[in-house]
C-alpha cells in the first residue's frame, strides 16, 4: 500500500532518501517553472507570429530566470493600510500549498537507492487524491488573505472575486476527480495509475465527460485563462495581487504557474494513464518518466494554446458555466458511473450471464433520468432568466 | 465548429514567416523614401548645391535648420551662381523628418538620407554642422562616430527621390528633370505605376536582386 521505503522502520538512510526525494521534487518544481514561463512567453510568441523573448541566453532561455534575480532585489512594499502579519503570511500560504499539491503525483514506477526501494513519487499517503482537494482548497485562503490584508480596494475586490470563482469550481473538479477514485476503488494516485495500466486509460474508461469536466474546472481552479477573471486588468488592476511587489510577487507567480504544472500532472495521472507508457526493456526504470512528462507537456503546451485563443469569460458567463452546467453534469456522470459499478458488482437486473444487457439496461435508465433530469434543470435555468429579465424590466433597466 | 476555429486561427500563425525580427541583430528594408538624417549634396564638379537661399530655414515646421548665405568668393566660390550657404545647421533634437527643407530646396541641395540611428549622448552632438551635413569628396555622406550607417542608407537621397515620386504628375514619369551628382551623376528615372520601361541603372538592379517578400511595401498597396 504505502511506499516500500518504509516498510522496514525509519533509520537514517530512510531519512535521508526521503530528504533527497523533498530536495529534488523541489528544485525540480523550480526549474520547471523557470522554463515553463520560458516556454509560455516563446510558444504563445510563435502562436501571436513574433519573436517573444530572445535576448537574455540563447533564444531566451535566461529570461524567466533574469525575471527572478530581478524581482528578488527589488523593494519589498507593504502598504501602511495593511494587515501586516497576514499580508506577508498570505504569498507563502499559496506557494506551500502549490508545492505540496504536487508531492502526491507518481512520476515513476519504483527505484531502488542503495538496497531500500522507493517510488518515483514523494508521498503516496492513503488519502490520496484528497490530500490535493484540501491543497486546493487551502490555496483560497492564500489569495483570499492577501487581498483582504491589503488594505485596498481592488485587492479586495480582485480576491472576491478569484475566492468565489475557485469555490464554485472545486464542486465540479471534485465530482470529476471523484469519478475517477469510484471507477478505481482506491483513492491513492498510484493505485489510480496502476488501475489505468497500460492502455486502459480511464479517459475511455469513463467516457470523455470526466476529463472534460476536470480540465476545464481545474483551469478555472488555477486562474488560467480564459478563466483569469482575477487579473482583468481593466475592471481590478492586477487582482488580489496588486499591492504586492518584488519577491513577494514573484512568489505569487511562481505559486501560479506551479499550478499549471499540477493540474497537467494530475489529469495526466487522473485519465491519461499516468507514467504508463509502452514498455521499453533498455533503462525500465527511466522510460514511465519520459512519458509521464511528455504527457504533461502536452497539456502544458495546450494552455499556452487556450490563453493564446480564447478571450477572457464575463463574471456571470463564468458563475454560469460553473454552477448550470458543469456542477449538474459532473453529478449526473459521477451517478451514471456508480451506477454502473453497482451494476457490475451486483450483477443487476438480469443476473450473472447477461453483462452487456445489464449494462445497457443501466445506461437506458439513466438516459431516461437524465433527460428528465436536464429537463427540468434547463427548465429552472429558463424561469430564472426571465424573473431576472422582469425585475430588470421593474427597475428601470438596471440588471440587480 | 465556431469554438474551435479561433484555436485553428491561432495555430497557423505558428507555421507562417514571423513578422517581427530581432531588431539590433537584424533590420527590415526600409521604404524607398524613408525619412533620415540629411545630407548637403554636391554638383558632379565638386561645387555646393546650396545657395543659401533660406527656403529651408524658412518652411522648417520645427524651426530646427539656421542657415546663413554669404557670397561667393570670386577666385574661389564654393557654389555655382552668386550666394553659397556659409552657415548651415540642423538640430536633430527638434527635427521632425516631415520633408518639407527637401521640397522647398530650389536647388536639390538638401536631401535626406535612409540613416535614422544616430543616438548621441551629448546635445551639443545634436546640432549638425554644415562640415557634418555636406557629403564628401565620393558624393557619400560623413558617417559621425555616433551614427550607426548601414548599407542602402545613403542611396537615393537625392533629388531623384522627390522628382519620381509616385504621387507626382505622371506625365512627367521617366523624364529625367534633376541635376547631376557627385559620384552618382545623373539618376536614370525610376519605374514607374505605368507600364514604363525599366530603367537601366541602380534601382533595376536592386529591384532585381531584393527578392519580392523582403522589398518595402507600399502602405496604399498594404490590405
Amino acid at each position: 500500500m504505502g511506499d516500500p521505503l518504509y516498510a522496514q522502520g525509519i533509520d537514517l538512510a530512510v531519512l535521508l532518501i526521503t530528504l533527497l526525494k523533498v530536495v529534488l521534487t523541489f528544485v525540480f518544481l523550480l526549474v520547471s517553472v523557470i522554463m515553463y514561463i520560458w516556454f509560455e512567453r516563446k510558444f504563445i510568441s510563435d502562436l501571436q507570429n513574433r519573436i517573444g523573448p530572445d535576448r537574455a541566453g540563447p533564444y531566451g532561455v535566461l529570461q524567466s530566470l533574469a525575471d527572478g534575480i530581478k524581482l528578488i532585489f527589488k523593494e519589498s512594499l507593504v502598504p501602511a493600510e495593511s494587515d501586516r502579519r497576514v499580508y506577508i503570511l498570505a504569498p507563502y500560504i499559496t506557494t506551500i500549498t502549490a508545492f505540496a499539491a504536487f508531492a502526491i503525483i507518481p512520476i515513476g514506477d519504483r527505484i531502488s537507492i542503495g538496497g531500500h526501494q522507493t517510488y518515483l513519487q514523494l508521498a503516496n499517503p492513503p488519502i490520496g487524491i484528497l490530500f490535493l482537494l484540501a491543497m486546493s482548497s487551502i490555496a483560497v485562503y492564500g489569495v483570499f488573505l492577501a487581498g483582504w490584508s491589503s488594505g485596498s480596494k481592488y485587492p479586495l475586490l480582485g480576491s472576491v472575486r478569484a475566492s468565489a470563482q475557485m469555490i464554485s469550481y472545486e464542486a465540479a473538479m471534485s465530482l470529476a476527480v471523484a469519478s475517477a477514485v469510484l471507477i478505481t476503488g482506491s483513492l491513492t494516485t498510484r493505485d489510480i495509475w496502476q488501475h489505468q495500466h497500460t492502455w486502459n486509460w480511464n479517459l475511455w474508461q469513463l467516457g470523455v465527460v470526466p476529463f472534460l469536466i476536470y480540465i476545464v474546472a481545474a483551469t478555472a481552479e488555477i486562474e488560467r485563462p480564459p478563466f483569469d477573471l482575477l487579473e482583468a486588468e481593466q475592471e481590478l488592476v492586477a487582482g488580489f495581487n496588486t499591492e504586492y511587489s518584488a519577491f513577494r510577487f514573484a512568489v505569487f507567480y511562481l505559486a501560479s504557474y506551479m499550478n499549471t504544472i499540477t493540474v497537467s500532472a494530475v489529469a495526466v495521472t487522473l485519465f491519461f494513464g499516468g507514467p504508463s507508457g509502452p514498455h521499453i526493456g533498455f533503462l525500465p526504470a527511466l522510460w514511465p518518466v519520459v512519458w509521464f512528462f511528455l504527457k504533461v507537456f502536452v497539456f502544458m503546451s495546450a494552455y499556452v494554446w487556450l490563453r493564446a485563443t480564447l478571450p477572457r469569460l464575463r463574471y456571470d458567463q463564468l458563475m454560469d458555466l460553473g454552477w448550470k452546467r458543469l456542477i449538474p453534469l459532473a453529478l449526473y456522470w459521477l451517478l451514471l458511473v456508480g451506477a454502473l459499478r453497482i451494476g457490475d458488482d451486483a450483477n443487476w437486473p438480469w443476473g450473472p450471464s447477461h453483462s452487456t444487457w445489464n449494462a445497457v439496461t443501466i445506461v437506458a435508465c439513466a438516459a431516461g433520468a437524465g433527460l428528465v433530469y436536464f429537463g427540468g434543470l434547463s427548465a429552472a435555468v429558463r424561469v430564472g432568466r426571465q424573473r431576472a429579465e422582469e425585475e430588470t424590466e421593474h427597475a428601470d433597466g438596471v440588471r440587480v | 465548429m465556431g469554438l474551435f476555429d479561433g484555436f485553428k486561427v491561432t495555430m497557423s500563425q505558428f507555421f507562417r514567416p514571423r513578422v517581427t525580427v530581432p531588431y539590433p541583430q537584424k533590420k527590415r528594408p526600409k521604404p524607398l523614401r524613408f525619412h533620415g538624417r540629411h545630407v548637403l549634396n554636391k554638383y558632379e564638379d565638386g561645387m555646393e548645391k546650396c545657395i543659401g537661399c533660406e527656403l529651408c530655414a524658412g518652411v522648417c515646421p520645427a524651426r530646427c535648420i539656421y542657415v546663413r548665405g554669404a557670397d561667393n568668393p570670386p577666385d574661389d566660390p564654393v557654389s555655382p551662381g552668386e550666394r553659397y550657404g556659409f552657415v548651415y545647421e540642423i538640430n536633430y533634437l527638434r527635427c521632425i523628418h516631415c520633408d518639407l527643407c527637401v521640397e522647398a530646396c530650389p536647388t536639390e541641395a538638401i536631401t535626406e538620407s535612409k540613416l535614422f540611428e544616430f543616438s548621441f549622448t551629448d546635445r551639443r552632438d545634436a546640432v549638425y554642422t554644415r562640415d557634418e551635413l555636406l557629403v564628401d569628396d565620393k558624393g557619400m555622406p560623413k558617417a559621425q562616430p555616433w551614427e550607426d550607417w548601414r548599407p542602402g542608407d545613403e542611396r537615393n537621397t537625392s533629388a531623384w527621390m522627390r522628382a519620381t515620386s509616385p504621387n507626382g504628375v505622371a506625365a512627367y514619369e521617366g523624364k529625367v528633370a534633376w541635376s547631376g551628382e557627385l559620384g552618382f551623376g545623373v539618376r536614370p528615372p525610376e519605374r514607374g505605376q505605368s507600364d514604363a520601361p525599366a530603367p537601366a541603372g541602380e534601382i533595376a538592379a536592386e529591384e532585381a536582386a531584393t527578392p519580392v517578400g523582403e522589398r518595402p511595401v507600399d502602405p496604399g498597396e498594404h490590405h
